[in-house]
Protein backbone atom coordinates (compact mmCIF):
# COMPACT_ATOMS: atom_id res chain seq x y z
CA UNK A 1 0.00 0.00 0.00
CA UNK A 2 1.65 3.31 -1.05
CA UNK A 3 -1.65 5.39 -1.76
CA UNK A 4 -0.56 7.81 1.57
CA UNK A 5 1.32 10.77 1.60
CA UNK A 6 3.04 12.58 4.62
CA UNK A 7 2.46 15.16 7.12
CA UNK A 8 4.35 17.87 5.04
CA UNK A 9 1.39 18.31 3.28
CA UNK A 10 -0.50 19.09 6.61
CA UNK A 11 2.08 22.15 6.87
CA UNK A 12 -0.69 24.78 5.14
CA UNK A 13 -3.54 24.11 7.04
CA UNK A 14 -2.13 23.65 10.35
CA UNK A 15 -0.33 27.16 9.88
CA UNK A 16 -3.45 28.28 9.46
CA UNK A 17 -3.96 27.24 12.77
CA UNK A 18 -0.82 27.35 14.77
CA UNK A 19 1.20 30.67 15.19
CA UNK A 20 4.56 28.26 14.04
CA UNK A 21 5.62 25.69 11.57
CA UNK A 22 4.02 22.29 12.71
CA UNK A 23 5.36 20.04 10.21
CA UNK A 24 8.65 19.50 12.64
CA UNK A 25 6.38 19.50 15.93
CA UNK A 26 6.55 16.03 17.78
CA UNK A 27 3.40 14.01 18.21
CA UNK A 28 3.76 10.92 20.49
CA UNK A 29 1.26 8.12 19.53
CA UNK A 30 -1.67 7.18 21.94
CA UNK A 31 -1.41 3.33 20.78
CA UNK A 32 2.11 2.33 20.64
CA UNK A 33 3.88 5.60 22.26
CA UNK A 34 6.27 6.44 19.34
CA UNK A 35 7.12 9.51 18.65
CA UNK A 36 7.26 11.22 15.05
CA UNK A 37 7.66 14.38 13.90
CA UNK A 38 4.48 15.36 11.56
CA UNK A 39 6.14 15.92 8.90
CA UNK A 40 6.75 11.98 8.96
CA UNK A 41 3.25 10.69 10.04
CA UNK A 42 1.40 8.82 6.87
CA UNK A 43 -1.41 11.68 5.46
CA UNK A 44 -4.22 9.92 3.52
CA UNK A 45 -5.72 12.88 1.58
CA UNK A 46 -8.71 10.95 0.50
CA UNK A 47 -10.74 10.44 2.99
CA UNK A 48 -12.96 13.48 3.96
CA UNK A 49 -10.34 15.59 5.09
CA UNK A 50 -6.84 14.00 5.80
CA UNK A 51 -6.16 11.61 8.22
CA UNK A 52 -2.83 10.86 9.49
CA UNK A 53 -1.45 7.60 10.95
CA UNK A 54 1.49 6.28 12.61
CA UNK A 55 4.20 5.04 10.70
CA UNK A 56 5.25 2.61 13.73
CA UNK A 57 1.53 0.51 14.36
CA UNK A 58 -0.97 2.47 11.64
CA UNK A 59 -3.24 4.02 14.14
CA UNK A 60 -5.23 6.99 13.19
CA UNK A 61 -2.86 9.89 15.40
CA UNK A 62 -4.96 13.04 14.12
CA UNK A 63 -8.00 14.16 11.45
CA UNK A 64 -7.59 17.73 10.15
CA UNK A 65 -10.87 18.68 8.07
CA UNK A 66 -10.95 22.26 6.28
CA UNK A 67 -13.96 24.14 5.43
CA UNK A 68 -15.36 27.26 3.86
CA UNK A 69 -15.30 29.12 7.05
CA UNK A 70 -14.19 26.71 9.88
CA UNK A 71 -11.22 24.02 10.13
CA UNK A 72 -11.90 20.41 12.73
CA UNK A 73 -8.55 18.93 14.22
CA UNK A 74 -9.24 15.74 15.92
CA UNK A 75 -6.43 14.69 18.01
CA UNK A 76 -7.57 11.40 19.16
CA UNK A 77 -4.76 9.63 18.70
CA UNK A 78 -2.36 12.08 19.76
CA UNK A 79 -1.00 11.93 23.98
CA UNK A 80 1.30 14.71 23.40
CA UNK A 81 2.49 17.44 20.90
CA UNK A 82 5.83 18.87 21.42
CA UNK A 83 6.44 22.12 19.78
CA UNK A 84 9.83 24.02 19.98
CA UNK A 85 9.99 27.04 21.17
CA UNK A 86 11.85 30.04 20.23
CA UNK A 87 14.78 29.78 23.34
CA UNK A 88 14.95 32.36 25.74
CA UNK B 1 3.01 34.58 -13.28
CA UNK B 2 5.74 36.60 -14.55
CA UNK B 3 7.25 34.25 -16.65
CA UNK B 4 7.76 30.72 -17.79
CA UNK B 5 10.05 27.75 -19.05
CA UNK B 6 9.41 24.51 -20.13
CA UNK B 7 11.81 21.36 -19.24
CA UNK B 8 10.47 18.74 -20.37
CA UNK B 9 8.13 17.86 -22.52
CA UNK B 10 5.94 17.65 -19.93
CA UNK B 11 7.07 19.63 -17.04
CA UNK B 12 7.55 23.47 -16.85
CA UNK B 13 8.76 26.00 -14.45
CA UNK B 14 6.98 28.83 -13.79
CA UNK B 15 8.04 32.19 -11.87
CA UNK B 16 5.68 33.95 -10.23
CA UNK B 17 5.89 37.56 -8.60
CA UNK B 18 4.45 37.66 -4.76
CA UNK B 19 4.36 41.03 -4.15
CA UNK B 20 5.64 40.79 -0.18
CA UNK B 21 6.79 37.12 -0.70
CA UNK B 22 8.91 37.07 3.12
CA UNK B 23 11.45 34.95 1.68
CA UNK B 24 11.30 30.97 2.08
CA UNK B 25 13.87 28.19 2.91
CA UNK B 26 15.19 25.36 0.28
CA UNK B 27 12.68 22.65 0.54
CA UNK B 28 10.28 24.48 1.37
CA UNK B 29 6.74 24.28 -0.72
CA UNK B 30 3.45 26.15 -1.05
CA UNK B 31 -0.16 25.65 -1.34
CA UNK B 32 -1.62 26.76 -5.34
CA UNK B 33 -5.34 26.87 -5.24
CA UNK B 34 -7.44 27.61 -7.76
CA UNK B 35 -10.81 28.49 -8.03
CA UNK B 36 -13.56 27.87 -10.96
CA UNK B 37 -15.98 30.38 -11.81
CA UNK B 38 -18.45 28.42 -10.29
CA UNK B 39 -16.80 28.60 -7.13
CA UNK B 40 -15.21 24.67 -7.19
CA UNK B 41 -11.26 25.28 -6.04
CA UNK B 42 -8.76 22.69 -5.86
CA UNK B 43 -5.99 22.81 -3.71
CA UNK B 44 -2.08 21.30 -4.50
CA UNK B 45 0.98 21.45 -2.81
CA UNK B 46 4.25 22.22 -5.04
CA UNK B 47 7.43 22.42 -4.35
CA UNK B 48 9.98 25.61 -4.22
CA UNK B 49 12.41 25.14 -7.01
CA UNK B 50 14.07 28.43 -6.68
CA UNK B 51 16.65 29.13 -4.04
CA UNK B 52 15.75 31.65 -0.83
CA UNK B 53 15.98 35.19 -2.59
CA UNK B 54 19.07 36.97 -1.45
CA UNK B 55 17.34 40.46 -1.28
CA UNK B 56 18.08 41.65 -4.62
CA UNK B 57 16.00 42.67 -7.45
CA UNK B 58 14.78 38.85 -7.93
CA UNK B 59 13.38 38.90 -4.32
CA UNK B 60 9.34 38.63 -5.15
CA UNK B 61 9.54 35.45 -7.50
CA UNK B 62 9.28 31.90 -6.22
CA UNK B 63 10.00 29.64 -8.81
CA UNK B 64 7.73 26.30 -8.82
CA UNK B 65 8.63 23.22 -11.32
CA UNK B 66 5.48 21.27 -12.12
CA UNK B 67 5.13 18.10 -13.63
CA UNK B 68 2.03 17.47 -15.89
CA UNK B 69 -0.14 14.74 -14.16
CA UNK B 70 -2.34 12.78 -16.55
CA UNK B 71 -5.35 12.78 -15.17
CA UNK B 72 -4.69 15.97 -12.87
CA UNK B 73 -6.99 18.41 -11.73
CA UNK B 74 -4.12 20.87 -11.20
CA UNK B 75 -0.86 20.45 -13.17
CA UNK B 76 -2.82 20.69 -16.54
CA UNK B 77 -3.90 24.19 -15.75
CA UNK B 78 -0.33 25.20 -14.74
CA UNK B 79 1.67 23.38 -17.22
CA UNK B 80 -0.63 24.34 -20.48
CA UNK B 81 -3.21 26.82 -19.98
CA UNK B 82 -1.87 29.41 -17.08
CA UNK B 83 -0.52 32.41 -19.50
CA UNK B 84 1.80 34.75 -18.45
CA UNK B 85 0.19 38.09 -16.66
CA UNK B 86 -2.69 35.30 -14.85
CA UNK B 87 -3.11 35.70 -11.20
CA UNK B 88 -2.30 32.91 -9.04
CA UNK B 89 -3.72 32.25 -5.11
CA UNK B 90 -0.39 31.13 -3.41
CA UNK B 91 -0.19 30.37 0.60
CA UNK B 92 3.16 29.99 1.92
CA UNK B 93 6.08 28.80 2.30
CA UNK B 94 5.08 26.34 4.01
CA UNK B 95 7.21 23.33 6.05
CA UNK B 96 9.95 23.40 8.64
CA UNK B 97 10.70 20.07 8.86
CA UNK B 98 12.15 19.00 4.85
CA UNK B 99 15.07 22.15 4.93
CA UNK B 100 18.14 22.58 4.05
CA UNK B 101 19.87 25.65 5.96
CA UNK B 102 22.90 27.44 5.38
CA UNK B 103 22.71 29.23 8.73
CA UNK B 104 21.26 26.30 10.40
CA UNK B 105 22.96 24.37 13.42
CA UNK B 106 24.21 21.15 10.85
CA UNK B 107 24.92 23.43 8.05
CA UNK B 108 28.46 21.85 7.55
CA UNK B 109 27.48 18.20 7.59
CA UNK B 110 27.69 16.47 4.32
CA UNK B 111 24.54 16.14 2.59
CA UNK B 112 23.11 13.36 0.50
CA UNK B 113 19.95 14.28 -1.45
CA UNK B 114 18.15 11.66 -3.10
CA UNK B 115 15.27 12.08 -5.93
CA UNK B 116 12.77 10.30 -7.70
CA UNK B 117 11.57 11.94 -11.06
CA UNK B 118 10.45 15.38 -10.20
CA UNK B 119 11.09 14.58 -6.20
CA UNK B 120 14.19 16.71 -7.64
CA UNK B 121 12.42 19.75 -7.41
CA UNK B 122 12.95 20.83 -3.62
CA UNK B 123 16.31 18.97 -3.91
CA UNK B 124 17.29 21.74 -6.76
CA UNK B 125 16.33 24.41 -4.86
CA UNK B 126 18.47 22.99 -1.97
CA UNK B 127 21.84 22.87 -4.57
CA UNK B 128 20.78 26.31 -5.79
CA UNK B 129 20.91 27.65 -2.02
CA UNK B 130 23.93 26.00 -1.32
CA UNK B 131 25.53 27.62 -4.51
CA UNK B 132 24.32 31.05 -4.15
CA UNK B 133 24.84 31.49 -0.59
CA UNK B 134 28.65 30.23 -1.62
CA UNK B 135 28.76 27.25 0.60
CA UNK B 136 31.33 24.46 0.33
CA UNK B 137 29.46 21.73 2.50
CA UNK B 138 29.76 19.11 0.17
CA UNK B 139 26.37 17.91 -1.24
CA UNK B 140 26.02 14.56 -3.49
CA UNK B 141 22.63 13.83 -5.84
CA UNK B 142 21.38 10.28 -6.64
CA UNK B 143 18.95 10.88 -9.18
CA UNK B 144 16.40 7.80 -10.29
CA UNK B 145 14.52 8.96 -13.19
CA UNK B 146 12.96 7.13 -15.86
CA UNK B 147 15.41 8.38 -19.09
CA UNK B 148 17.01 10.84 -20.43
CA UNK B 149 13.73 13.17 -21.39
CA UNK B 150 12.53 12.76 -18.14
CA UNK B 151 15.38 14.94 -16.93
CA UNK B 152 14.68 18.13 -14.83
CA UNK B 153 17.20 20.54 -14.71
CA UNK B 154 19.62 18.77 -16.92
CA UNK B 155 21.93 21.12 -18.19
CA UNK B 156 22.43 23.16 -14.96
CA UNK B 157 23.02 20.06 -12.96
CA UNK B 158 26.48 19.39 -15.33
CA UNK B 159 26.92 22.71 -15.06
CA UNK B 160 26.95 22.96 -11.34
CA UNK B 161 28.81 19.66 -10.76
CA UNK B 162 31.46 20.66 -13.23
CA UNK B 163 31.86 23.81 -11.38
CA UNK B 164 34.37 21.72 -9.15
CA UNK B 165 32.82 22.83 -6.10
CA UNK B 166 31.87 19.76 -4.46
CA UNK B 167 28.60 18.78 -5.76
CA UNK B 168 28.41 15.39 -7.14
CA UNK B 169 25.45 13.70 -9.00
CA UNK B 170 24.71 10.10 -10.14
CA UNK B 171 21.82 9.30 -12.58
CA UNK B 172 20.01 6.09 -11.98
CA UNK B 173 17.87 5.35 -15.32
CA UNK B 174 15.19 3.00 -14.97
CA UNK B 175 13.98 2.77 -18.00
CA UNK B 176 16.45 4.09 -20.82
CA UNK B 177 20.06 5.30 -20.24
CA UNK B 178 21.47 7.68 -22.77
CA UNK B 179 21.92 6.38 -25.81
CA UNK B 180 25.67 5.12 -26.10
CA UNK B 181 26.13 5.48 -22.23
CA UNK B 182 26.47 1.79 -21.83
CA UNK B 183 24.84 2.60 -18.49
CA UNK B 184 22.73 -0.31 -17.01
CA UNK B 185 18.96 0.24 -16.26
CA UNK B 186 17.53 -0.53 -12.99
CA UNK B 187 16.33 1.11 -9.81
CA UNK B 188 18.31 1.91 -6.95
CA UNK B 189 20.03 -0.79 -4.56
CA UNK B 190 22.09 -0.81 -1.74
CA UNK B 191 25.85 -1.13 -3.88
CA UNK B 192 24.36 2.06 -5.52
CA UNK B 193 23.38 4.01 -2.47
CA UNK B 194 26.59 3.29 -0.77
CA UNK B 195 29.05 3.63 -3.41
CA UNK B 196 27.25 7.19 -4.49
CA UNK B 197 26.13 8.28 -0.92
CA UNK B 198 27.75 8.88 1.88
CA UNK B 199 29.80 6.30 4.64
CA UNK B 200 27.44 7.10 8.36
CA UNK B 201 31.04 7.64 9.64
CA UNK B 202 30.64 11.00 8.13
CA UNK B 203 26.95 11.74 9.79
CA UNK B 204 25.41 13.26 6.71
CA UNK B 205 22.27 15.06 6.33
CA UNK B 206 19.99 13.37 3.93
CA UNK B 207 16.98 14.08 2.11
CA UNK B 208 15.08 12.09 0.14
CA UNK B 209 11.82 13.09 -2.62
CA UNK B 210 9.57 11.17 -4.70
CA UNK B 211 6.70 8.92 -5.18
CA UNK B 212 5.93 7.29 -1.64
CA UNK B 213 7.21 3.69 -2.71
CA UNK B 214 10.38 5.14 -4.03
CA UNK B 215 10.72 7.07 -0.94
CA UNK B 216 10.09 4.10 1.33
CA UNK B 217 12.67 2.05 -0.33
CA UNK B 218 15.34 4.84 -0.13
CA UNK B 219 14.80 5.62 3.01
CA UNK B 220 15.31 1.98 3.95
CA UNK B 221 18.34 1.52 2.01
CA UNK B 222 19.73 4.42 3.58
CA UNK B 223 18.67 2.64 7.43
CA UNK B 224 19.90 -0.83 6.28
CA UNK B 225 23.10 1.06 4.95
CA UNK B 226 23.70 1.69 8.82
CA UNK B 227 22.58 5.30 8.15
CA UNK B 228 21.23 7.25 11.67
CA UNK B 229 17.33 7.37 10.62
CA UNK B 230 16.86 10.16 12.64
CA UNK B 231 18.89 12.34 9.76
CA UNK B 232 16.71 10.85 6.90
CA UNK B 233 14.50 13.57 6.31
CA UNK B 234 11.56 12.27 3.60
CA UNK B 235 8.72 14.19 1.35
CA UNK B 236 6.56 11.52 -0.45
CA UNK B 237 4.13 12.90 -3.15
CA UNK B 238 1.56 10.34 -4.45
CA UNK B 239 0.10 9.52 -7.85
CA UNK B 240 -2.51 12.58 -7.60
CA UNK B 241 -2.98 15.31 -5.70
CA UNK B 242 0.48 15.84 -4.24
CA UNK B 243 4.39 17.47 -4.47
CA UNK B 244 5.17 17.55 -7.86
Amino acid sequence: MSDYMDGNMLGGTLGELFSMDVTSATVTCVSCGASWAIAQTRVYPHAPGMVARCPTCDAVLLRLVRGPDRAWLDLRGVTCLQLAMPGA
Amino acid sequence: MAAVRDETATARTIVIDVPGWPGHLAGQHVDVRLTAEDGYSAERSYSIASAPPDGQARSQTVELTVQRLPDGEVSPYLTQTLQVGYPLELRGPIGGWFVWDPDGPAAAAPVLLVAGGSGVVPLMAMIRERAAVGSHTPFRLIYSVRDPTALLYGDELVRRERAGDGLEVRYVYTRTAPAGSGQPTGRINAALIASAGWPPEESPAMFACGPTGFVEAAADLLVRGGQNPGAIKTERFGPTGGKA
